[in-house]
């Protein structure tokens, strides 16, 4: 499995394609929040957590589009299937290299955004990662999946988008949940948080047990 | 399986018209108004059938979807796809006749009430699901992956069921009823039932009769 991670990411460190227009993509989403809603008037923890999350989510379907796109064209992924690795050992590692594209990028766009939105974060910086995290493996699990769906069909622009956000909408819920109670500085630890843990639980759970159905061929 | 198929073609369809008849007899003529809602909530023998119907049809879906996977009849996969088809009919029959009754009782057409937020969710999976089939194609290859997304799709509903109850809801809770209100609505859910394994059937009989005619155009096409 860290074979195949390290394939993955080394892929992208020589290119940096990946990480560089998820980076741009998302900075752009967050500059046509900060014109569309002028954050002189809008202001706020929630807010700020739900733009964060809406950000993350369509620049992460941008990446997972892109997380099959390469092997398929080249054939090499009916390659990876020959060899004796477990179809559900290959969603981990696809899912895993996936969560820390994601994780870099929003490294960098969190502040970015907090700061864009005024919204003061000295004191959740470090508990912040945590509910990302926690959102970003969810969102990965179940998008891994779909997206190796979606890549090998015809549609699969729309496709995608089109299954994957009504089954994420639970997700997303308890992901802006925790997040605003960090950014308010309320207790996170709480009933969101452990609906989070389980939902993330859930998702990379069913994609690894399912995903043999969906790469078989 | 044969027997089925006789029942359904010969005493369904009557079945099912006359339950509706009987139906709709008593959601108008029987039943009392109710005391503070009055005539309006007469929309509700329809709404809850089609509520079940289309939790019905999601859980077909799924089940379906499960034993094509693990088995592969072509059967279970035009069980999932005439399912979800008509679920999803039930599922705008909610949406549509909950939205009718919350206008003049609630004041809006629309609010984001748990159940209310749920059931939009379930459309949305639905839609995902034909969106699937009718934009990626009619391979083995395409039914399979329906397959999972139905599967996942039904896993959801738990899930969602959490996340929205943990918001605040104002959905009207039925705890006691008339005795008049129990049996319309009893008769409403068996025509509803009726209607619906109806439904379900005629489009698995076209979906399989479409499906013959595919496989008998290729053998036509081999033999010239």
């Amino acid at each position: 499995m860290l074979a195949l991670l390290w394939k993955d990411l080394l892929l992208e460190f020589r290119t940096k394609e990946r990480i560089s227009s998820l980076f741009v993509l998302s900075l752009l989403i967050v500059l046509v929040f900060v014109f569309a809603l002028s954050p002189q008037q809008i202001r706020g923890p929630e807010i700020e957590a739900a733009l964060l999350w809406v950000t993350l989510v369509f620049a992460g379907m941008l990446s997972l589009q892109r997380a099959f796109l390469l092997e398929q064209e080249r054939g090499c992924f009916s390659g990876l299937l020959l060899t004796p690795i477990e179809p559900g050992t290959l969603f981990l590692a696809k899912m895993l290299s996936n969560v820390l594209f994601l994780l870099l990028v929003e490294v960098i766009v969190a502040p970015l955004s907090l700061a864009f939105f005024g919204v003061p974060f000295t004191r959740s910086l470090i508990v912040l990662p945590v509910g990302l995290l926690l959102g970003t493996v969810g969102f990965s699990a179940l998008g891994t999946l779909f997206a190796a769906i979606a890549v090998r069909t015809r549609a699969r622009e729309v496709l995608l988008p089109v299954m994957l956000l009504p089954l994420l909408v639970p997700l997303l819920i308890a992901a802006v949940k925790v997040t605003s109670a960090v950014l308010t500085g309320e207790d996170w630890t709480g009933v969101w948080f452990r609906v989070l843990l389980s939902f993330d639980i859930i998702f990379v759970v069913t994609g690894w047990l399912i995903f043999s159905q969906v790469v078989r061929e | 399986m044969k027997r089925f198929a006789s029942f359904a073609d010969n005493v369904l369809p009557w079945l099912t018209l006359a339950t509706m008849i009987a139906a709709l007899a008593m959601v108008f003529l029987y039943v009392p108004n109710e005391r503070v809602q009055g005539l309006v909530q007469r929309i509700f023998y329809f709404h809850l059938p089609s509520a079940w119907n289309t939790f019905l049809g999601f859980f077909i879906v799924a089940g379906a979807s499960a034993s094509y996977l693990w088995q592969g009849s072509r059967f279970a996969d035009l069980l999932a796809q005439a399912a979800a088809e008509v679920g999803m009919v039930f599922c705008t029959i909610v949406l549509v006749t909950g939205s009718i009754w919350a206008r003049p009782i609630w004041g809006v057409w629309w609010t984001w009430d748990p159940r209310l937020t749920m059931v939009v969710v379930l459309w949305t999976i639905y839609a995902a699901y034909l969106l699937l089939r009718h934009l990626a194609g009619d391979t083995e290859q395409i039914a399979r992956y329906a397959a999972v997304l139905g599967i996942v799709g039904v896993l959801d509903i738990p899930l969602l069921h959490i996340a929205v109850r943990l918001w605040r809801g104002i959905h009207p809770k039925v705890d006691k009823m008339a005795p008049e209100m129990m049996w319309t609505l009893l008769v409403c859910t068996a025509a509803f039932l009726c209607l619906f394994t109806w439904m379900l059937w005629l489009r698995l009989r076209n979906l399989s009769l479409r499906e013959e005619i595919v496989a008998l155009r290729r053998q036509a096409l081999a033999t010239t």
